[in-house]
């Protein structure tokens, strides 16, 4: 993993998720799997975060949750789902008070399969997900830049 | 008499990892009432029975909660198997057996985990949750997932285990206890420990009775109440007696549980011991018969109810589950009244909450 040149912090948020996916969340932190050893950290702020882990499918009562976190989360951020539940509703998809995957209401980057997802497979996720940073990083320092070029035109 | 307000707790927060919301009504630093709001994870899957047949839906019964997934898939066979009078073989009640104490084992270290990071003892946490491990590689080996198995079905269980896997299991649990006893010792005798646990949230035994407490949030305050007693699977065969703690506070509950994870090793060695041979599981055909069956079932949580109706179709009419935490929120709001701002978070954690559970 010496490719990791950033240590992404994360925020995880419960959709409406049977827990299974949490606990592997909370697994990849723990000795066993021990992604803090990259300084990757599970922050309770949205604004500290880079990386938002969604688990479980959005209803009615979450989905100002989960708008309300990705919108205070400070740009370029990214967000995961985690599981078949966020990824399109899975089991529960027929369920009336499943609205479907957390695609619905905020842009998902990457999507990790499984039910629950391995902590393995979150991993990977969040992995994938530094790529998808960088990109984004590097698309916000070039737009200034453009930004900054258009004016310099319109100026002459 | 200070300025009342309300501090929201939830329902992103972090010492909880699923979403459930207070509204603490606090007076300088003492809470004087909590309101809890659910609903932020309610999926409505019991009304799933119209959509899937009694055999597909006990994979979605197990999907109430990633943590007792085992034993809500055991409860709603034995709920059907009763409705369709079915018997089940010996060896897949014992199989079942030794997969719900495992599934308990792995609760209740989860859970230790949780309440010492909800203490602030963050190495704490991760020895604990390094410990579950173990136990969730147990049952990769037997079942093949690690928190939701599909291993129990009507009529039987899914998988053999052979004896040699079930000699194995029963040494890695017993290395894992001496570890074990070494975090237990921490949060048993600890000062600071004790300092967090000891006379706070103390739930009396008329309280736990009358608020229809359930599980290990009754038996730390001298309710005798544990649904093993009554008999499903082979609990009478294991010699089995619940743990039981008078004090009612946080100390007391976390005493229960830690109790019940060396209770349940025994209990599995014990079972491993006497496990008959024979058959795992027998054909399940037709529909589900018209009538009525009412199951209970004790999760490391407390006791949960199943209830199945048939209809005579491949569909059932109604699909009922009521979970220990639901049962246990009106004894929280007792315990969170009077308490430190500070130690709401523990006196939350302490019910061990599955707010998947209650919600569904």
């Amino acid at each position: 993993m010496s490719y990791v040149t950033k240590s992404p912090w994360i925020i995880h948020y419960d959709g409406s998720s049977c827990n299974g996916c949490d606990i592997e969340v909370l697994a990849c932190l723990t000795p066993m799997y021990d992604v803090e050893r990259f300084g990757i950290i599970n922050t309770g702020n949205p604004k500290h975060a880079d990386i938002f882990l969604v688990t479980g499918s959005v209803n009615e009562q979450s989905i100002k949750v989960v708008k309300q976190i990705y919108d205070q989360m400070p740009e370029p951020k990214v967000v995961v789902a985690v599981g078949i539940c966020a990824s399109s509703g899975g089991i529960f998809k027929e369920c009336y008070n499943v609205l479907g995957g957390i695609d619905m209401v905020v842009p998902v980057d990457v999507y990790v399969p499984g039910c629950a997802a391995r902590p393995e497979a979150i991993i990977d996720g969040v992995v994938k997900g530094l790529g998808v940073l960088a990109e984004k990083r590097a698309a916000m320092d070039k737009k200034p830049a453009a930004a900054a070029k258009a004016e310099a035109k319109e100026g002459a | 008499m200070g300025k009342r307000t309300i501090v929201p707790f939830g329902p992103q927060h972090p010492v909880l990892p699923e979403p459930v919301h207070l509204d603490l009504v606090i007076e300088d630093e003492k809470v004087v009432e909590a309101i809890p709001s659910i609903g932020f994870i309610h999926r409505g899957l019991e009304k799933l029975v119209e959509k899937k047949e009694y055999t597909e839906l006990v994979y979605v019964i197990e999907r109430i909660c990633g943590i007792c997934s085992f034993g809500h898939g055991w409860g709603y066979c034995h709920a059907v198997e009763g409705l369709m009078n079915i018997e089940v073989p010996e060896r897949a009640e014992y199989l079942r057996t030794i997969w719900h104490e495992l599934s308990r084992i792995h609760s209740h270290i989860l859970w230790l985990g949780l309440l010492a990071d909800g203490f602030g003892f963050e190495s704490l946490f991760m020895h604990c949750w390094r410990l579950r491990e173990r136990v969730l590689d147990l049952f990769e080996k037997t079942t093949g997932g690690r928190v939701i198995f599909s291993v129990c079905k009507v009529g039987g269980v899914r998988k053999d285990v052979d004896k040699e896997t079930l000699d194995e299991m029963v040494g890695v649990l017993r290395k894992m206890e001496i570890e074990l006893k070494e975090l237990t010792n921490t949060f048993m005798d600890d000062y600071s420990v004790k300092s967090r646990l000891v006379g706070i949230g103390v739930l009396s035994k008329e309280d736990a009775i009358e608020l229809c407490a359930v599980g290990p949030m009754a038996r730390a305050s001298g309710v005798d109440l544990d649904i093993r007693l009554t008999g499903n699977g082979i609990y009478d065969k294991l010699g089995f007696a619940p743990c039981i703690e008078t004090a009612g506070d946080c100390y007391a509950r976390c005493a229960v549980r830690i109790r019940e994870i060396y209770q349940s090793i025994d209990m599995i060695e014990e079972a491993v011991k006497t496990i008959p041979e024979g058959d795992i599981a027998v054909p399940v055909k037709g529909n589900a018969p018209k009538g009525e069956f009412i199951t209970r079932l004790e999760q490391p949580r407390g006791e949960c109810f199943y209830y199945a109706k048939g209809a005579d179709s491949k569909f059932l009419e109604r699909m009922r589950v009521r979970t220990p935490t639901n049962m246990n929120i009106p004894a929280m709001v007792k315990i969170l009244q009077g308490c430190d701002l500070a130690d709401v978070p523990m006196l939350f954690l302490t019910i061990d909450p599955c707010i998947s559970c209650a919600e569904r």
